[in-house]
């Protein structure tokens, strides 16, 4: 079931990789080489953690459900969970590809 | 009470040096205390004494030491591995990771993210979120609002005795600086502390003027060198010419020879447009029109004395006043004169008779500015007595638009070089009015009031956006105007090119229709000549023509006077309704001319 979840993400239009990271940012699993899945890991598991605590100082009830960064060349998607996140790398569609 | 000490000193000894000596100490003055004094005072009680009990404090500045940067990216080494499990090795990493992969958790927090991580991956792949709509589409600004203007700043002559800014040109790129000529145009008003200056201002400092130009004589008229920013002609009051380099210092380079300058004030200079960027012409009220090359100012290169007859006879030349040159018709120029005409020269002629090619005539008084539309050549602005037409090339006769006789002279105008059917004239008054003939014919279509005294040079800049005005007290003002007169409209040019045909068109069936009435007396007058060949009506003497033109005046100025006399009634009833009782003469008078000199009655 799970692992018919993931597989349905890797295939969409688009979809560069998909990274599973635990709370420790170890990559759990990949479909990244692995020097890019650290990297990516671990910068943005910081990342996610600032940004949920900005949300949660401007507002304590309030929290983090998804982090989109949207650059030049693709679109990073995080989802955070307690333990875990999901990190999918998009290039979001071919038209849009850098102008 | 003077506190004396005396010695005498024999003359024999003056001027030896001084022998000090010990000497034990001498009372000299003791003054004991006066309690009679103290009838001059009063104590004081109780005594007002402020006090605080704090710390001393003194302020220290300390400067920590910069600490430096250094950007440098960093490379991640995998790590947060649990302490058993060696993330060297692959099998351990492995079955770290397949224990974590069986955790129910993991399992449904997993999916959980999955799901929402779809909609977004859908999400992108359906719309661009980020689209720009209507990027083709140019950005059809609308005029925002009103036209305005406002006065970003005021540069005022430092000089004790003010004198008029004459001139002003702005630097050629970049327009940051601007120069302004003063100098005192009122005949022998220069005093002897009148200071000789002009200078260049920059346009964020008002306090002072960021060079000094300083000339033998004031100078009536400034440019800057379009092909080369340092370099600055100006023209002054005693007729010669001289060229600035702002390299080289507040002196001119050089100055043209008196004996062959102009005798009169050299109202206006330009640059012309040549390989070498060192050629520019002047004109000045003495009739003449010279032509410089600064590299050799000894003599003009050449003459031109606008003589109407085409004799060059310099007694009957017309004095010039501004002159027009458009680079993109570098063989033709045109001066404005004194007498209020328009001469438009031809350069390359051969001989001095065919310089002058034909006049335009339509003006009462001298003509202060004179500039070929930047959009439609074909088309000049002149400004003038309390008009400014706008004349077709075509057309000698008459101009084929004018505004309405303003109460106060016009001294200055030019066009927008920003939008074809903009421009901009000042008045004695100090008001500088902004016409768009599009939008408004019969008055401006903004019209500010810069200052009190009388404002006498106008100059926009390139983008169109700022235009100085200079003043009679030597206060040049910079005014930056709204977008919406600043930037091209769609259409625009179309319809401008309609407006000065249709304009060109009446004024050509006019002037058929003229010819053709003229024709028409002549002919019948010849006949009736033929006629009564005998008859010879003595003409007029001088006298009964000048008689009978002012009984015309007259009559016409009491017909105005009747008609405004039954106007003020009509304005007395109106308010009197108004108001539900009589009103005295008085505020009649009061409120009428306010209402007169509100627009509507020219």
């Amino acid at each position: 079931m799970l692992e018919e979840t993931l597989k349905r993400i890797q295939a969409h239009k688009g979809v560069i990789g998909t990274i599973v990271v635990n709370a420790e940012g170890i990559p759990i699993r990949t479909t990244l080489d692995s020097s890019t899945t650290v990297q990516y890991a671990g910068l943005l598991h910081q990342l996610t953690m600032k940004a949920r605590s900005t949300v949660r100082d401007i507002d304590p009830q309030n929290d983090l459900t998804f982090l989109r960064i949207r650059s030049k060349k693709h679109e990073i998607m995080v989802a955070p969970d307690k333990e875990y996140l999901l990190i999918v790398i998009q290039n979001p569609s071919e038209y849009l590809l850098p102008q | 009470m003077e506190i004396v000490y005396v010695y005498t000193k024999k003359r024999s000894e003056f001027g030896r040096q001084c022998n000090f000596s010990d000497k034990p100490a001498e009372l000299h003055v003791d003054i004991l205390p006066d309690p009679s004094l103290t009838d001059n005072f009063i104590d004081r009680d109780p005594c007002d004494v402020a006090i605080q009990c704090t710390q001393e404090m003194s302020e220290h500045e300390v400067n920590t030491e910069r600490f430096d940067c250094e950007p440098c990216g960093i490379n991640h080494v995998e790590g947060g591995w649990p302490k058993d499990v060696n993330s060297q090795e692959m099998e351990q990493t492995i079955r770290y990771r397949k224990k974590v992969e069986k955790d129910e958790n993991y399992v449904n927090t997993l999916m959980q993210l999955g799901s929402h991580m779809e909609h977004c991956i859908r999400q992108n792949n359906t719309i661009d979120i980020y689209q720009e709509y209507f990027e083709e589409e140019e950005i059809v600004e609308e005029m925002e609002g009103q036209p305005s203007a406002k006065t970003v700043n005021v540069f005022r002559d430092p000089n004790e005795v003010k004198r008029t800014a004459t001139s002003l040109s702005w630097h050629p790129d970049g327009s940051c600086k601007l120069a302004v000529a003063y100098s005192s145009m009122e005949f022998q008003k220069v005093t002897k502390d009148m200071s000789y200056d002009s200078y260049i201002w920059d346009l964020e400092n008002t306090n002072k003027p960021e060079m000094t130009l300083k000339p033998v004589s004031p100078l009536v008229c400034l440019e800057y060198n379009p092909k080369d920013s340092h370099i600055l002609i100006g023209g002054s009051y005693n007729g010669q010419i001289a060229y600035w380099d702002t390299r080289k210092g507040s002196q001119p380079v050089e100055m043209s020879a008196v004996e062959h300058s102009h005798r009169d004030p050299v109202y206006k200079v330009i640059w012309l447009q040549s390989k070498t960027g060192t050629d520019s012409f002047s004109a000045s009220t003495d009739g003449q029109v010279l032509w410089w090359d600064i590299r050799k100012m000894s003599e003009p290169t050449e003459r031109l004395v606008l003589d109407p007859s085409k004799k060059g006879n310099l007694d009957n030349a017309l004095g010039a006043f501004s002159l027009e040159f458009e680079t993109t018709m570098p063989t033709k120029f045109m001066v404005g004169t004194e007498q209020g005409v328009v001469v438009s020269c031809n350069r390359k002629a051969k001989t001095p008779a065919e310089k002058i090619v034909c006049t335009y005539s339509g003006h009462y008084g001298p003509i202060y500015a004179l500039q070929r539309n930047p959009f439609f050549p074909k088309n000049f602005l002149t400004v003038a007595d309390w008009t400014a037409r706008i004349w077709s090339e075509d057309i000698r006769d008459s101009s084929i638009m004018w505004t309405k006789y303003h109460m106060a002279y016009l001294s200055d105008g030019c066009w927008s070089p920003a939008r074809p059917s903009v421009f901009f004239t000042v008045k004695m008054d100090g008001t500088l009015d902004i016409w768009d003939f599009l939008f408004k014919q019969n008055d401006p279509t903004l019209s500010l009031k810069v200052c009190d005294e009388a404002l006498y040079s106008l100059r926009v800049q390139d983008n169109g956006r700022f235009l100085g005005c200079g003043s009679q007290l030597g206060t040049a003002t910079l005014l930056e105007i709204s977008s919406g007169l600043c930037t091209l409209q769609k259409n625009e040019k179309a319809l401008a090119t309609a407006m000065f045909e249709r304009e060109t068109k009446r004024e050509k069936i006019l002037e058929a229709c003229h010819r053709e009435m003229r024709l028409k007396e002549r002919s019948r007058s010849e006949q009736s000549k033929e006629d009564e060949a005998k008859d010879g009506e003595a003409e007029e003497s001088a006298e009964e023509l000048v008689a009978c033109a002012e009984r015309e005046f007259y009559e016409v100025v009491e017909a105005e006077m009747k008609k405004r006399g039954k106007d003020d009634k009509k304005e007395k009833e109106k308010y009197e309704r108004k108001l539900g009782k009589t009103v005295s003469n008085e505020n009649i008078f009061m409120f009428t001319d306010y209402l007169n000199t509100s627009s509507q009655e020219f």
